[in-house]
């Protein structure tokens, strides 16, 4: 949705050593459909997916998005009853990987070379955290980027209550969960909060600038794009 | 008594999003179990392992319930208990209510038991004449304040110390104190005298052994222990799930069940009861009453997704770690089994379309499977009854009682997949919400969106009444690539 994340991420992968391409005809992973109960759709969404990814014979599959990238490992559900398409997800799968766990389990690189003049905290999205087990990871990369002072956060497991329809279905409890984490943002008095997934950051981001914060959020990628 | 109903979620929880001492009390009481549940996990080196371990008991169990259940009744009327078998709520309460008018029992002590809750055993009492006492602290509270209990393991989790007081003092007609210990001594002065004359005493169960009939409750004020051994009966009610092959497995859940439940390595109680006494002379109640409740569990059993469910210890942990309880409360969710576990079985004992909101109120963080001492998936879980429930309400003609579809949202979806499948169309339509959000973007946000754009997207209306919405760059990713990133 935010181009920025997309060029950050170009920007980063080209500078650790990767050759990239990009396929102009992938759209998304399927989840909101799935999240919501709409398999027959999220398995049109997943097929179109899988289809264009299997067409590519790069290495590597690198997904901006903890909460995508944990969509396409767990294709399990939606092609429950076709064994086909499961070894078909199974296979791209294997080769997908979110960007921070990329860089460091795979590409061995905590220095990306990045520059953020300021204080910065990071914000633990939960299927990135639960579904594939990055900690560590995020927090490696932004202790390298230099000047910036990284804190951690209050409670930086919590959820921020946006979890996709949830977010306009229950707008009053999705928003009473983010006032949680802005408190603990407010309190850790940083100029900007960084996550590795847009849909936190639009929650987080969207309450910060209604409350008027001055604090700021990014992507984990644009943090690291910078110089 | 107000009783909210699961199908009203979005009102009760907006009522409890209103109610500031409701918050300031569940923020407190469930941040201190949070913390004291991760002290006690940490204490034990083996933690993961015993989930594992207590899980794969589960798992055994529920494949072969029969087989278990059959032998634990078999062992049971063996050491001289009496088994009863309850299809449903109605026919729980009818036995209960048949054992005490038998019996000639006016007055009834009860342990704390969500069995209990969940077939509105009291109101049954009440109706056939027979007055019941609660005497756990927390359910005693609540049922002075005519309320339902807000928690598996707390009931009166949602109050404060001055609500309490208060309520005291007005139902009990003492001085006015907040003095927590003078509280608890005022009710246990009443409740002593309920246990002496008591003619029935009424329990829940937390394990029911197989290999030796054996069934065991666990707690922390004493209360049980009097209520299953003061009056001349006693009437277990539990659930077909709760029975476990060897007592030799108790081990593993006495590990885990109190240091998830409050933190403490063991309660303070541990009753574990094997039929009547074998003397005539012994203390103890003449009889002893089984009744095994199935209520919706045996129809759980029949998917390996929803079979988890029945594998729940009934400890809470889960309740205490989700943001969504943590700010509303279990009365929301208008059933005695609230928080993430509450929407996945409260759906399915009693029926989707009474309870079709609950499986969406969850952001899917996860934090609840990661407490789980059972490792029940509860997101999973919830994926699974959100895809029931949209199927269900495509299906006209059916079994069950339909779930009101939502056909909005049927339509967006419809045309979401046929964009997303579709290249062309999909960036045709990041270049339409483009044009769109010219009107609508203020200084680099979109503020509150209402009038015609807001009833044409209402998604649009609910995000913005609390939020602001970070429009779209001029150039998307596919532009920029096409431009100036291309190899």
């Amino acid at each position: 949705m935010w181009s920025a994340v997309g060029v950050s991420t170009l920007e980063v992968l080209r500078r650790t050593g990767c050759k990239v391409e990009f396929d102009e005809r992938q759209t998304c992973c399927g989840q909101p459909a799935f999240n919501t109960g709409y398999r027959f759709e999220a398995r049109r969404v997943a097929k179109h997916f899988i289809e264009l990814f299997e067409a590519s014979k790069a290495e590597a599959i690198v997904c901006p998005s903890g909460s995508c990238t944990a969509m396409v490992h767990h294709y399990d559900a939606l092609f429950a009853d076709d064994e086909s398409w499961r070894t078909r997800a199974h296979a791209v799968a294997a080769r997908s990987y979110e960007l921070s766990s990329f860089l460091v389990r795979v590409l061995g690189v905590e220095d990306v070379g990045a520059r953020f003049k300021g204080r910065v905290t990071w914000h633990d999205a939960c299927h990135g955290l639960r579904e594939l087990n990055i900690r560590d990871e995020p927090r490696r990369l932004i202790r390298q980027v230099r000047e910036a002072e990284f804190v951690e956060l209050e409670s930086a497991d919590a959820c921020c209550g946006f979890g996709g329809t949830f977010s306009v279905k229950y707008p009053e409890i999705s928003t009473a969960i983010v006032d949680e984490k802005i408190q603990a943002i407010e309190r850790a008095q940083v100029d900007a909060v960084v996550s590795g997934d847009a849909s936190c950051l639009m929650q987080i981001g969207g309450r910060l600038s209604r409350v008027g914060s001055r604090v700021r959020v990014m992507h984990l990628a644009e943090l690291l794009a910078g110089q | 008594m107000t009783q909210l109903s699961s199908e009203t979620f979005d009102a009760n929880a907006r009522a409890a999003l209103n109610d500031a001492q409701l918050r300031g009390a569940l923020r407190n009481a469930t941040s201190l179990f949070g913390k004291r549940r991760l002290e006690a996990a940490r204490s034990l080196e083996n933690w993961e392992e015993l989930r594992t371990q207590a899980r794969a008991i589960k798992d055994e169990t529920l494949l072969h319930l029969d087989r278990y259940l059959e032998e634990f009744t078999a062992n049971a009327e063996k050491a001289g208990v009496q088994i009863h078998w309850a299809r449903d709520a109605a026919e729980a309460n009818g036995i209960i209510c048949r054992l005490a008018r038998e019996r000639g029992a006016r007055l009834a002590v009860k342990a704390k038991s969500m069995a209990t809750e969940e077939i509105h055993l009291n109101a049954a009492l009440e109706a056939n004449g027979i007055e019941a006492i609660e005497t756990d602290l927390g359910e005693y509270i609540i049922q002075l304040a005519h309320e339902t209990p807000s928690h598996i393991i707390a009931p009166a989790i949602h109050k404060t110390r001055g609500q309490i007081a208060e309520l005291f003092t007005e139902k009990l007609g003492i001085e006015k104190t907040d003095d927590i210990a003078q509280l608890t001594i005022t009710a246990r002065q009443v409740l002593r005298d309920k246990f002496a004359a008591a003619d029935l005493g009424i329990s829940g169960v937390n394990f029911a052994v197989a290999e030796t009939g054996t069934i065991l409750i666990l707690e922390n004020e004493g209360n049980i222990r009097f209520t299953t051994s003061l009056p001349k009966t006693h009437v277990a009610l539990m659930g077909i799930e709760k029975v476990i092959p060897r007592f030799a497995d108790l081990e593993v859940f006495l590990k885990l069940l109190p240091r998830s439940g409050t933190g403490q390595h063991l309660t303070a109680y541990q009753s574990l009861i094997t039929g009547t006494k074998r003397n005539a002379d012994d203390e103890g109640p003449d009889e002893l009453h089984i009744i095994l409740l199935d209520n919706g569990r045996s129809r759980m059993l029949t998917h390996p997704t929803t079979r988890q469910a029945l594998a729940c210890i009934r400890c809470g942990a889960c309740l205490n770690a989700c943001p969504v309880y943590q700010q509303i409360g279990g009365h929301a969710y208008g059933s005695v089994y609230p928080g993430p576990i509450g929407a996945v079985i409260t759906p399915q004992l009693f029926g989707l379309s009474k309870a079709a909101q609950l499986p969406f109120a969850s952001s899917l963080c996860g934090a609840c499977r990661e407490v789980c001492p059972v490792k029940i998936d509860i997101p999973e879980l919830l994926l699974h009854l959100r895809a029931e429930i949209k199927e269900t309400s495509k299906v006209r003609d059916q079994r069950s009682e339909p779930v009101r579809p939502n056909r909005a949202e049927q339509v967006a979806f419809r045309l979401w997949a046929a964009v997303m499948a579709r290249p062309r169309l999909y960036e045709l339509s990041g270049k339409v919400f483009r044009f769109l959000q010219r009107s609508a973007a203020r200084d680099g946000a979109i503020r509150r969106v209402n009038g015609l754009l807001g009833r044409l997207a209402p998604p649009l209306a609910a995000w913005t009444g609390t939020r602001d919405l970070r429009p779209i760059e001029p150039e998307t990713f596919r532009e920029y690539w096409r431009r100036a990133a291309h190899d």
